[in-house]
């Protein structure tokens, strides 16, 4: 084409990436890729292709990891482990350091590969997935330095099995890796099928910077290989990033086994446009939103909800906007959008759209090339029921509705399984935050959307997972409090026919379930016997899953609980000590007929926790991150919502109270199944609760068998987290059951921890009991 | 390996035609000038501009786009095409305007041009922009040439002076031969939101300017916020502004990216409420011919084709030029220039 010609039609031209060297390198391990375990690759074993989806080519092939693979690099990672970890914090910093610098001195290299490997534009490899990555080594370069002052009484997991999905592959691998290794952990990778080729020249810099042999260890395979690294036994904690389906599997797979889970699953984050917004600022958010990296973004903002006032002119900017992306070469230096990273996930992209279109939606499609590539989508006329609103497409698609409120836009945004994201377009502050308040999500972007950095913590609410990445509480997903150690048992039967024991001589008393502020009799009509050294003490409701179901309903309508203040709450609770404190006698008498070894001295614990965490309720607040500038980020503690408590067998007043009070005190509502042999310890509290202006709903009592009531709860939807103390195989069955809406999950021995001492009440429970909101807040007039 | 080759036909979207990125009104614009509309609130008053956001739009645009080797130089050369070349200093003199105006003429050296491919073609300037003394000296030295003589007006660049002279001196400068005159507006009026005043002021200028184009400078780095820049650019093209310009180049802050964004987003609007195209001006501490590629792409992303054409797009700017020179003869030798090389301005 000559100057001549350019400047009739003034485009762009060719702008090709050069990927010579890359190419090289690819050239150079040509008869496949091991593994790199214990600090060297091993020779290539059975391999599997990877592809480049934008050519449709075969650029390498990488070995598929056995389960013996696993066993090597899981023994690797154990034995390098106890020296990692005892190095000091400034040892630690100094090889994440290292990684960081040389992650920066590779940084076109690995845009290249990664642009290669993946389809992404390699504007965006370049700068904004590479930058990333060596933005969270340098960021936790500095939490390996200062973590011992920072994270008291925590300690590593130990070994670490990481599992990362293909759509960041070399940034995903960076949040997994940075913060394991800055706690004092050792891992085992394993990256994507797609995509393992980052990973690989990272390990390559590992050797390069002399990270000690094991501490960093990567088997590539597929799905099953990932399963046997999670599985494997020699692994402490596993994070997952990937599908919500899978992130299910996993729970189920390695539930019982008192390994650590941190889950990134999927979203289907709204992206709620106002009235008063600036709409063309709004129109390039969902190009940021959507058509970064193909859609293929957990948290992409994949449901426009528009306000009815300014739907039509956004539609229109928004389309206008559409013209003007480009598909195609990522390679290419002026391509917006690239590849599909898989020829079958272009397939389910395709199929997906194609239900929407049956359904009804209006498509509105931008141009793509031919090959693996998808055209940028926006889809009208969409339905909270369809298809293309309910299921995660990751692709370049997305929806558009309108709403009419404030109000009405918030419950659209809400309405779905997950929680990952969200991003609020208005010029008015007080919106901006009323809104960012009541999304039910972990990332809510104002006037922003897809801004990450390594100081912000970054996770889901509901179906999106658990556990942040990035900032302060990123660090927390890779310590563990240290906690005694015990297994627990299982619990007898509860008896529910008449026993032969005598009354007491006083006035019968009937302890019923508590439920939605109101004493109510169990749903079966039977009653069990709870014993004493000297005999029947009393009879207590024999709960089933009814009025589990009547406690939670009742717990789900308390939700004004975690609105009111934390001084609000901070009254409430100090009020029930004070009550609890004006009937300590009559406890202290229950507690003696239960048995209790140091009655009075359980019931004095209990009052100084009600004062403990009433102190803490407007005390544990959140957090401003330093990310970038002109940002304000914002790290809100949120309750979980309704939490289920299944309590300690010992201690069944001070073991109750210490696992509720916090709860309450972040203002979650709690259904608590009190210790099913001392239950009357728990139900003589209710007088007390109703007396101490607890509002109805906020604590609901059921009594009796503990494993069925947990059962119960673990599988409830509305359950938001179940903290259960019990038995092995009540453990187990609590996270397997809990895999249904991935309710966060806490299990424990029954019987390990001593309630009346320090264990009994920290800051562990206050974390336990809250999740960590991030919202980002950039200024400037 | 085997094709490592661009996918140069497997890229589509972005396409040169601006079809379906401008609104319905502005595909087919309405014939002749921008005439003077009433002052019309509604198109501005409450318009939202979020400067985060326009910031980022700005500082990812040209990281989004990239022009190499003959498309480079091709979009070098349109640069030059929509220079205005500007000399407005304290001590020009009729042989300084004489010096440049050849420079005009002839911006990039024949052999240059030569080595591009485009020895037959007239290659010069769009305008030469000068203050009003120096406009005669401009257009004896421009005669024939086809190139128009802009000129500053109204008390520039403060334009504190009494509305009468400020008409008179537009006046003059139009009798001396000025074919676009390029006003600077009251700040007064838009920092206390008399639009009224600025309406009437920008409109009295348009009538004193005649056949002249105007350009409205709004002097953005005075305005300071967005909302300012958005409101003032909308009031200025419905006084009759047929372009709209960011500063005099006097200012602390001269031209932005981002302040050209919610510039070039307003005419969009007025476009679309109107039919009537109206162009823009990015003027004042534009230096490197990279800037020079970086607001075209601004232009063609948001408003397409069309806005890279003299008419509806001009640089303010003298010494981007040169560097422009440097860069086309580092296309056509291979290795890099040195300025002294190339004919003064």
């Amino acid at each position: 084409m000559s100057i001549q010609d350019i400047l009739q039609t003034m485009d762009y031209g060719p702008a090709p990436e050069d990927s010579s060297i890359v190419r090289d390198w690819l050239a150079r391990h040509e008869e496949g890729f091991g593994h790199f375990i214990g600090g060297a690759f091993t020779a290539p074993g059975e391999t599997f292709e990877v592809q480049d989806p934008a050519r449709g080519e075969t650029i390498a092939r990488v070995s598929q990891g056995t389960a013996s693979d696993v066993d090597a690099a899981v023994a690797a990672a154990r034995k390098a482990q106890p020296a990692w970890a005892k190095l000091s914090g400034h040892e630690r910093a100094r090889h994440l350091y290292a990684i960081a610098r040389h992650v920066q001195q590779h940084a076109r290299f690995l845009a290249v590969l990664e642009t290669i490997d993946n389809g992404k534009p390699i504007r965006e490899s370049r700068d904004i997935d590479v930058p990333l990555v060596a933005r969270h080594f340098y960021h936790h370069a500095g939490w390996a330095e200062i973590a011992g002052d920072e994270f008291g009484g925590t300690e590593p997991y130990g070994v670490c099995g990481q599992v990362i999905p293909w759509n960041f592959p070399l940034l995903m691998l960076a949040w997994k890796i940075a913060p394991a290794l800055a706690a004092g952990n050792t891992v085992v990778l394993k990256p994507a099928e797609y995509t393992p080729l980052t990973a690989l020249a990272f390990a390559e810099i590992c050797a390069e910077v002399g990270l000690p042999e094991g501490v960093v260890n990567i088997v590539t395979g597929d799905g099953e290989t990932g399963a046997a690294i999670v599985g494997h036994e020699g692994i402490d904690k596993v994070a997952f990033t990937g599908s919500t389906e899978v992130g299910r599997i996993i729970r189920r797979q390695i539930a019982g086994s008192g390994k650590g889970l941190t889950l990134e699953l999927g979203g289907k984050s709204p992206f709620i446009v106002f009235a008063d917004a600036d709409l063309d600022a709004a129109v390039e958010g969902v190009v940021d939103a959507i058509w970064f990296n193909q859609g293929q973004v957990c948290c992409a903002g994949a449901r426009i909800l528009v306000a009815e006032a300014v739907a039509g002119r956004f539609e229109t900017l928004l389309r206008a906007r559409m013209e003007t992306l480009r598909t195609g070469d990522p390679l290419d230096k002026s391509t917006d959008v690239g590849a599909i990273v898989h020829p079958v996930q272009l397939a389910r992209i395709r199929e997906l759209v194609g239900q929407g279109k049956a359904e009804g939606a209006t498509l509105h499609q931008g141009h793509a090339p031919e090959g693996c590539f998808y055209p940028p989508t926006l889809a009208t006329g969409v339905e909270p029921a369809s298809v293309l609103s309910t299921e995660e497409i990751f692709g370049p698609v997305v929806t558009l509705t309108t709403f009419r409120t404030p109000a009405d836009g918030i419950a659209l945004a809400n309405n779905t399984r997950y929680g990952l994201a969200a991003s609020i377009w208005s010029e008015n502050v007080n919106l901006c935050l009323d809104v960012a308040a009541q999304v039910k999500a972990g990332v809510v972007w104002i006037n922003c959307t897809n801004v990450f950095d390594a100081g912000a913590g970054f996770g889901g609410y509901r179906e999106s997972g658990f556990g942040r990445e990035g900032g302060s509480e990123g660090m927390m997903a890779y310590l563990r409090h240290k906690t005694p150690e015990g297994a627990g048992a299982d619990l007898p039967k509860p008896s529910s026919a008449p026993h032969d024991g005598g009354g007491t001589g006083s006035i019968d008393r009937t302890a019923k379930l508590y439920i939605g502020g109101k004493q109510a009799r169990p749903d079966s009509g039977y009653s069990y016997t709870i014993e004493g050294p000297k005999g029947p003490v009393g009879l207590a409701g024999l709960g089933n899953r009814k009025d589990i179901r009547n406690a939670v309903e009742a717990a789900a309508k308390a939700g004004g609980w975690g609105k009111a203040t934390g001084h609000n709450r901070a009254q409430v609770l100090y009020y029930l000590g004070e009550n609890l404190s004006a009937r300590a006698d009559e406890f202290a008498a229950r507690l003696e007929s239960l048995g209790a070894p140091d009655a009075g001295g359980e019931v004095e614990t209990a009052i100084r926790r009600c004062f403990w965490y009433a102190a803490q309720a407007d005390k544990f607040d959140g957090k401003v991150h330093q990310t970038k500038s002109a940002h304000v980020t914002l790290a809100m503690h949120e309750p979980l919502g309704v939490l289920g408590i299944v309590c300690p067998t010992a201690q069944p007043l001070l073991g109750f109270i210490s696992l509720v009070l916090p709860a309450i005190a972040m203002g979650n509502s709690v259904v608590a199944v009190p210790s099913q042999l001392g239950a009357l310890a728990a139900t003589d509290l209710y007088q007390v609760i109703e007396t101490s202006d607890v509002p109805a709903g906020v604590v609901n009592i059921v009594t009796g068998p503990r494993d069925e009531l947990a059962r119960t709860l673990a599988q409830h939807d509305e359950v938001s987290g179940i903290w259960y103390i019990g038995g092995p195989e009540g453990a187990r069955m609590v996270e397997a059951e809990s895999a249904g809406n991935l309710k966060q999950t806490w299990t424990e021995g029954d019987g390990a921890r001593d309630w009346s001492g320090a264990h009994g009440q920290n800051k562990g429970f206050l974390h336990r009991a809250t999740q960590v909101k991030n919202i980002w807040v950039p200024y400037g007039e | 390996m085997t094709d490592h080759q661009m996918l140069e036909s497997r890229t589509a979207g972005g396409g040169s035609s601006s079809s379906g990125l401008l609104p319905a009104a502005l595909e087919t614009p309405k014939a002749g000038r921008n005439p003077v509309m009433p002052l019309t609130l509604s198109m501005f008053e409450g318009h939202a501009v979020n400067r985060s956001a326009a910031e980022r739009r700005a500082a990812t645009l040209g990281a989004r786009r990239s022009v190499k080797k003959e498309y480079q130089a091709a979009w070098l050369v349109n640069a030059v095409r929509c220079v205005d070349l500007t000399t407005l200093a304290g001590d020009d003199t009729g042989d300084r305007v004489r010096r440049l105006c050849a420079k005009a003429r002839q911006p990039i050296a024949p052999r240059i041009m030569e080595g591009l491919g485009l020895g037959g073609m007239d290659l010069h300037v769009g305008a030469v922009c000068v203050y009003p003394t120096m406009v005669p000296h401009a257009v004896a030295a421009l005669e024939g040439t086809g190139i128009p003589v802009a000129s500053v007006a109204t008390g520039f660049p403060a334009g504190l002076m009494p509305l009468d002279l400020r008409l008179k001196e537009i006046e003059w400068a139009v009798a001396q031969g000025a074919h676009e005159i390029d006003i600077v507006i009251t700040r007064e009026h838009v920092l206390r939101q008399d639009w009224q005043a600025l309406h009437d002021e920008i409109r009295a200028m348009r009538e004193a300017c005649g056949a002249a184009h105007m350009k409205a400078i709004l002097a953005t780095g005075d305005l300071q916020t967005l909302r300012n820049v958005y409101a003032a650019s909308m009031v200025a093209m419905q006084a009759g502004a047929d372009f709209i310009k960011t500063s005099t180049g006097k200012e602390g802050v001269n031209a932005t990216l981002p302040v050209s964004l919610v510039m070039i987003r307003a005419l969009r609007d007025y476009g679309a409420e109107t039919g009537y195209r109206i162009g823009f001006k990015p003027a004042g501490g534009m230096k490197a011919a990279k800037e020079a590629i970086g607001w075209q792409v601004l232009m063609k992303e948001e408003l397409g084709r069309d806005w890279l054409e003299p008419d509806l797009f001009r640089f303010g700017a003298s010494s981007m030029l040169g560097d422009i020179e440097r860069q086309l003869e580092h296309h056509v030798t291979g290795r890099y220039a040195a300025s002294h090389r190339h004919a003064a301005s």
